[in-house]
């Protein structure tokens, strides 16, 4: 009976924290109400003794992912108006959509206990420990799934550092598609100046003028290239 | 006791929450990700109840592998949402309409 009680209690806070999530206007308020909704479903699978995976979801969801989710709403500077716009106008064929995939979906569930009345349930002692027997399954059985799992987190964890990295800024490499790019106007200008006579300033060293004046006929403007 | 259509229903409810999300928020990237995550907390919580009332621990091990996908989906997609944030300043499904789909 307590079970139970527990069970409605923490079913109803996770329903209410679910709604608000798709209803509230500030996009940090949905992260916080998802995590509350994390929250007590990681308590409802403490009740059906799924004790590790309950852990996993507060460690691993609430603990990381959300946390990943929360330094996104705060870092991006969002336009909250303009994403809020279609929200009346959607919520009738939305709501409608949703009620009645959940009328159907309660009348096929509730149609019967698929032979699994809960009277039928072995329940563990208190020497029973699941993350031993998880572990016994996932080292054993599923050793090369639980491999491939680690790939997976390894390709996203390379993926998500190269999507968002934007390079070191003292960057000496080289950008061929910038040098490609660049034309020879960019880099040499050509200035078009009388030239001066030999007699016009006679006490100059013939040699230091024409040096001047090659300085100041190409002006290369520098490029970090 | 909890009966196991007590769960499944709480499932299914918490899965027509998270499609009404998708329809209402449907401007914002960011809450549709988080919306994915609620369908498929709501699916990992069908596979733990019939672990627990077929007594087979199989179900939580694909729980387990559930949560590692998402756990991946979830960083990618925020990655790309920064990327694409960076880029066109916008986060709106509306704006993103560059490859005419």
């Amino acid at each position: 009976m307590i079970e139970q009680t527990v069970f409605y209690i923490f079913s109803a806070l996770l329903l209410l924290s679910a709604g608000l999530m798709i209803t509230v206007r500030n996009p940090v308020f949905a992260a916080l109400f998802l995590i509350l909704s994390f929250f007590s479903t990681s308590a409802i699978w403490l009740l059906l003794e799924a004790e590790f995976l309950a852990i996993t979801l507060v460690v691993v969801y609430v603990g990381a992912v959300m946390i990943l989710f929360m330094f996104v709403v705060m870092m991006l500077d969002i336009n909250l108006s303009a994403l809020r716009e279609g929200f009346a106008r959607y919520l009738p064929i939305g709501g409608m959509v949703a009620i009645s995939m959940a009328l159907s979906m309660v009348l096929v569930i509730n149609a019967g206990e698929f032979g699994l009345a809960s009277d039928t349930v072995q329940r563990h002692g208190a020497d029973y420990s699941n993350t031993k027997e998880l572990g016994v399954a996932l080292y054993t059985h599923y050793l090369y799934p639980f491999e491939i799992a680690g790939a997976i987190l390894l390709v996203a964890i390379i993926a998500a550092i190269t999507l968002t990295m934007r390079g070191p800024r003292s960057s000496k490499a080289q950008k061929p598609g910038e040098q490609v790019l660049v034309k020879s106007t960019d880099r040499l200008r050509i200035i078009k100046m009388k030239s001066e006579g030999a007699d016009s300033e006679p006490e100059k060293d013939p040699l230091a003028e024409s040096k001047l004046a090659q300085s100041e006929d190409i002006t290369v403007k520098k490029e970090s290239l | 006791m909890i009966t196991l259509s007590n769960v499944l229903v709480l499932a299914a409810l918490l899965f027509c929450i998270s499609v009404a999300g998708i329809f209402l928020n449907r401007k914002n990237i960011l809450i549709i990700l988080m919306c994915i995550e609620l369908m498929l907390l709501s699916v990992n919580m069908n596979f733990i109840a019939f672990s627990y009332f077929l007594g087979d621990i199989n179900g939580q091990i694909f729980v387990f592998f559930i949560l590692t996908v998402a756990a991946a989906e979830s960083a990618i997609g925020l990655a790309i949402l920064v990327v694409l944030f960076r880029n066109r300043n916008t986060i709106n499904v509306d704006d993103l309409k560059s490859m005419e789909g």
